[in-house]
C-alpha cells in the first residue's frame, strides 16, 4: 500500500503530459492537415515526415529530444516526444477528412460565394470534424500509453510503477501502473469519443434527453481532465536538492539512502529515479539534478571513449578530474563497492569444467551459450573482453536481467554477463570467473554532485561519511533484500543505513 | 440581363473549344432554356456567368456590368445558383442554408429571419414546421425546393440553373417545374436554365437555345424552333417530344378514363 500512495502524483503527472502533449499536438497538426489537404506538394512529404517519426521506437525519440536540448530532462523532452508521436494520426485524418467531402457541397458553397476561407472553416472543417476527432481519439489512446515511457526521462508519470516495478521484479507495482494507464486511456478515449458522438449525431432526430447528458458528461470530463492538469502545471514547491538515479535495483536503494540523511541533515529533497543512464549524467552537468551514484567505468568507457585500463585508482583518479573539468561535476565520494560487469557460472559446472578465471573457458567457449543484459554484448567491456582473450561463444543472446538469472538457473545458459553487486549471484549459487588480464574496467561507486551542490557545506558534510562504507557485500545483501525476497526498496535502505553507521 | 458576346472557351491551349464564339442575351424577366447532349457547352457556358470559370476570349456582363471587373465572391452572391446536386450544407438546418447567402452578405439577422420565412413559404416549406430540420431529413424534392429557397434568399435578379430538376421523380419534377416558372414570373427573374430535357425546356423555357459542340445552332421561341428549325439536329430535338406526345395518345387511343388523367 506504500504504492497506492504514490497514485495521486503519478496520476497528475500522467495527465499533465498527456493532456498538454494532445493540447499542442492537435493545435499543431490540424494546420498542417489542412495545409496537406489543399497542396499536394505538402501532403506527400508531410505524411511520409510524420509516418516516419512514428517508425522511430520511442525511447529513442526521447533520448533525441534531451540530446536536442542539451541533456535537460523532466515535462519539456517527454512532452516534445509525445507531440512528435502522435501527430500522425491528427494529420492523416485531418487530410482524409477534408479530401471526402462531397464534391457537390463545395461547389455549391462555391457556386453561391463563399471565399476559399470560407469553404473551409464553414463548410470542410465542420464536416471533416468526426474524422478528424476519430484520429485525436487514436492520438490520446497512443500519448497515454506512450507518457509512461517519460519517467525514463525524469518526468513522473504512471512509469515510475512500471519502471521500478520491472528493475525490483515487484509485479504489484507493475500492474498498479499499467491498470492505471489503461484506464485513463478509456476514460480520455469514451470522452472524445463522447465528444465524437455528439458531433455525429447532431442532426439526426434523437431524443434530446440523451443529447444533454452525454454533453453533461463529456464537457465535465474534459473541464475535469483539464483543470486538473492545469492545476498540476502550478510550479512544484521548490526542494532543496534533487536526486537522481538510473534504473535498477542498486540505483534506488542509494537514492533513498542520500533521501533520508539529506533530510536528517533538514534539507527538502525529492527523488528523479528510473532515468537513463546518459540523461542522469547531463541533468547533473546542467545542475538539474544535485547528487546520484554514477561508476568509474561508465564515465570511463562512455563518455571519456577509453578502452585501456591503468588500474582502478588510476581510473577513479582521471573520471574525478573529467567531470570536474569537463561538466563542473564532481566526486564527493567513493562508497567502497565495485558493481563490474563479470561472466559469472553455475558453480557445478565450472567447476565440473575446472573453470576459475576467464582465461580457462578458452577451449571451451565455442561449445558454450553466454546470455547477456540487454547491451552487454554491444558494450567496449565485451568487446575488451573478447579481443583480450580471444574467445566468443557459440551464441550470444541478450535478456531482461531478471529473466537472464532464470536462464541460467535453469541451463538454458552456461554462463552470463552478471554484475558483481547482484544479490542474484549468490542466491544462484554463480562463481564470478576472475579477470585475470583486467580487460574489464573498474566500475567504482561514487557520488557524483553537481557544481551548485558542491558549494553547500552542509550538504557535503551530509554526504562524504558514506566514502568507503558500502562494501560489496554490504551492497549485494541490500539488492538481493529487494531482487530475490521481494522486499520494498525501503528495506534495502535500511540495511545499507545500518551498515554505515557500524 | 445577361449578355454573353463572342465567348469562346478552351480547356486545353485552344486545340479544342468547349464553347465557340458564343453570342446570346437574356432579358429581364426572360427564362432562355440551353439545351443539348452532355459535353456540348452548355454547363460551361453557366459557369462562366458567374466565374466558376473564366472564358478563354469574349466579353459576359450582368446587368450591364462586366462580370470581370465584379470581385467573383461577390458576383456570386448577387446570382442565384441552383445545380442537379443540390449541394445543401448537411451540417445546417434548412433555415441556416437558406440565409447562408444574405449573411455573406452581412445583411441585418432580423432581415435574414423575416426572408428565411418568406422564401420557405415561397417554395411550399413552412417555415414553422421546417426550419430546424437537417436536409437528411427530407425527401429529394423537399431539398430541391430548399436549393431554390436557398438561390432566392437573397433576393437575386438573376438565377443560374444547371439540371435542377434532373435527380427528381417525374411526379416531384413536374411540380416543381411548374411552382419554379410561376415564382420566375411573379419575380421577373432573369434565367438561364441549362437542361438536355426538351420538354421541359418547352414547358418553361420563354426562349431556347440549342448547342451542339460548343456553338449555338439556334436561339428562338418554342414556336419558332418547332416551326423553323434552322438545322436537321434541331428539328430532330423538337420532334421527340412531339413523336412521344403522338405515340402516348395512339397507346391510350380513346380510352377516355386514362386519357382524363394524363
Amino acid at each position: 500500500m506504500e504504492q497506492l500512495a504514490l497514485l495521486p502524483e503519478y496520476f497528475r503527472g500522467h495527465l499533465t503530459l498527456t493532456i498538454i502533449a494532445l493540447f499542442l499536438g492537435v493545435a499543431i497538426s490540424i494546420p498542417l492537415g489542412v495545409w496537406a489537404a489543399h497542396s499536394s506538394s505538402v501532403k506527400r512529404p508531410l505524411l511520409t515526415l510524420v509516418s516516419i517519426i512514428q517508425t522511430f521506437p520511442s525511447v529513442a525519440i526521447l533520448a533525441l529530444v534531451v540530446a536536442m536540448l542539451g541533456g535537460r530532462i523532466g515535462s519539456l523532452p517527454a512532452i516534445i516526444a509525445l507531440v512528435l508521436y502522435c501527430m500522425l494520426p491528427i494529420v492523416r485524418n485531418t487530410v482524409t477528412g477534408l479530401e471526402n467531402i462531397a464534391e457537390e457541397v463545395v461547389t455549391a458553397a462555391r457556386g453561391i460565394g463563399m471565399s476559399p476561407r470560407q469553404i473551409l472553416t464553414k463548410v470542410r472543417i465542420p464536416l471533416a470534424l468526426p474524422v478528424i476527432i476519430a484520429g485525436i481519439r487514436t492520438a490520446t489512446v497512443w500519448t497515454v500509453g506512450l507518457a509512461t515511457l517519460s519517467t525514463l526521462v525524469g518526468a513522473t508519470s504512471f512509469g515510475n510503477y512500471i519502471f521500478t516495478g520491472l528493475q525490483t521484479r515487484n509485479l504489484l507495482s507493475v500492474t498498479i501502473g499499467s491498470l492505471a494507464a489503461a484506464l485513463m486511456a478509456v476514460i480520455l478515449d469514451s470522452l472524445i469519443g463522447g465528444l465524437q458522438w455528439l458531433v455525429v449525431n447532431r442532426n439526426s432526430e434523437l431524443d434530446m434527453d440523451r443529447h444533454k447528458v452525454v454533453k453533461a458528461f463529456v464537457f465535465s470530463g474534459l473541464i475535469a481532465a483539464v483543470g486538473l492538469s492545469g492545476y498540476s502545471l502550478m510550479p512544484d514547491k521548490e526542494v532543496d536538492f534533487i536526486i537522481g538515479g538510473k534504473g535498477f535495483t542498486e540505483q534506488y536503494i542509494i537514492a533513498g539512502a542520500i533521501e533520508e540523511i539529506l533530510q536528517e541533515a533538514g534539507f527538502t529533497t525529492e527523488q528523479r529515479v528510473g532515468l537513463g543512464s546518459e540523461v542522469v549524467f547531463q541533468a547533473t552537468a546542467n545542475n538539474m539534478i544535485d547528487v546520484y551514484l554514477e561508476y568509474s567505468g561508465t564515465v570511463w568507457t562512455n563518455l571519456m571513449s577509453r578502452e585501456d585500463n591503468p588500474g582502478r585508482d588510476t581510473v577513479m583518479l582521471e573520471v574525478g578530474a573529467y567531470i570536474a573539468e569537463e561538466h563542473g561535476m564532481a566526486n564527493l565520494a567513493e562508497l567502497g563497492f565495485q558493481n563490474l560487469y563479470a561472466l559469472a557460472m553455475r558453480r557445478e559446472h565450472a567447476e565440473s569444467l575446472g573453470i576459475r578465471s576467464i582465461s580457462d573457458l578458452k577451449p571451451f567457449a565455442d561449445g558454450l551459450v553466454a546470455g547477456g543484459d540487454l547491451e552487454f554484448f554491444g558494450r567496449p567491456e565485451w568487446v575488451g573482453l573478447r579481443d583480450a582473450y580471444s574467445i566468443d561463444f557459440k551464441e550470444k543472446l541478450t535478456f531482461d536481467t531478471a529473466l537472464m538469472y532464470t536462464a541460467i538457473a535453469e541451463e538454458q545458459v552456461d554462463l552470463i554477463a552478471a554484475y558483481t553487486t547482484d544479490g542474484r549471484v549468490a542466491e544462484f549459487d554463480l562463481v564470478i570467473l576472475e579477470d585475470p588480464l583486467n580487460a574489464i574496467p573498474p566500475y567504482d561507486g561514487f557520488l557524483a554532485v553537481s557544481g551548485e551542490a558542491m558549494g553547500n557545506r552542509l550538504f557535503v558534510e551530509s554526504l562524504s561519511p558514506l566514502a568507503g562504507k558500502i562494501s560489496v557485500e554490504v551492497m549485494r545483501d541490500a539488492n538481493r533484500l529487494v531482487d530475490v525476497e521481494n522486499l520494498p526498496v525501503s528495506a534495502g535502505v535500511s540495511y545499507i543505513r545500518e551498515a554505515i553507521a557500524k | 440581363m445577361i449578355e454573353l458576346q463572342n465567348v469562346w472557351k478552351s480547356y486545353d491551349f485552344g486545340k479544342t473549344f468547349a464553347v465557340s464564339n458564343m453570342s446570346l442575351r437574356v432579358n429581364r424577366g426572360e427564362l432562355l432554356g440551353l439545351i443539348g447532349e452532355s459535353g456540348c457547352g452548355k454547363t460551361s457556358t453557366l459557369k462562366m456567368i458567374n466565374r466558376i470559370e473564366e472564358p478563354s476570349s469574349g466579353d459576359i456582363s450582368v446587368n450591364g456590368e462586366d462580370v470581370r471587373l465584379q470581385n467573383p465572391e461577390q458576383l456570386r452572391r448577387n446570382i442565384g445558383y441552383v445545380f442537379q446536386g443540390i449541394g445543401l450544407f448537411p451540417h445546417y438546418t434548412v433555415a441556416e442554408n437558406v440565409c447562408t447567402v444574405p449573411q455573406l452578405l452581412d445583411w441585418p439577422s432580423s432581415a435574414v429571419l423575416d426572408r428565411c420565412r418568406v422564401v420557405l413559404d415561397m417554395v411550399g416549406l413552412p417555415a414553422a414546421q421546417f426550419a430546424d430540420r437537417f436536409p437528411s431529413q427530407l425527401s429529394g424534392g423537399q431539398q430541391q425546393r430548399v436549393g431554390v429557397a436557398r438561390a432566392l434568399a437573397a433576393q437575386p435578379e438573376v438565377v443560374l440553373m444547371d439540371e435542377p430538376f434532373g435527380a427528381l421523380d417525374p411526379i416531384t419534377r413536374a411540380d416543381l417545374q411548374e411552382e419554379f416558372k410561376s415564382i420566375q414570373r411573379k419575380l421577373e427573374l432573369t434565367v438561364i436554365m441549362v437542361t438536355h430535357d426538351m420538354t421541359e425546356a418547352l414547358l418553361m423555357a420563354d426562349r431556347i437555345a440549342v448547342m451542339r459542340q460548343g456553338e449555338v445552332l439556334q436561339i428562338g421561341s418554342p414556336a419558332e424552333l418547332l416551326n423553323r428549325p434552322a438545322d436537321p439536329y434541331v428539328q430532330k430535338l423538337m420532334e421527340m417530344p412531339k413523336r412521344r406526345a403522338d405515340r402516348l395518345e395512339q397507346i391510350l387511343g380513346g380510352d377516355v378514363r386514362l386519357g382524363a388523367e394524363g
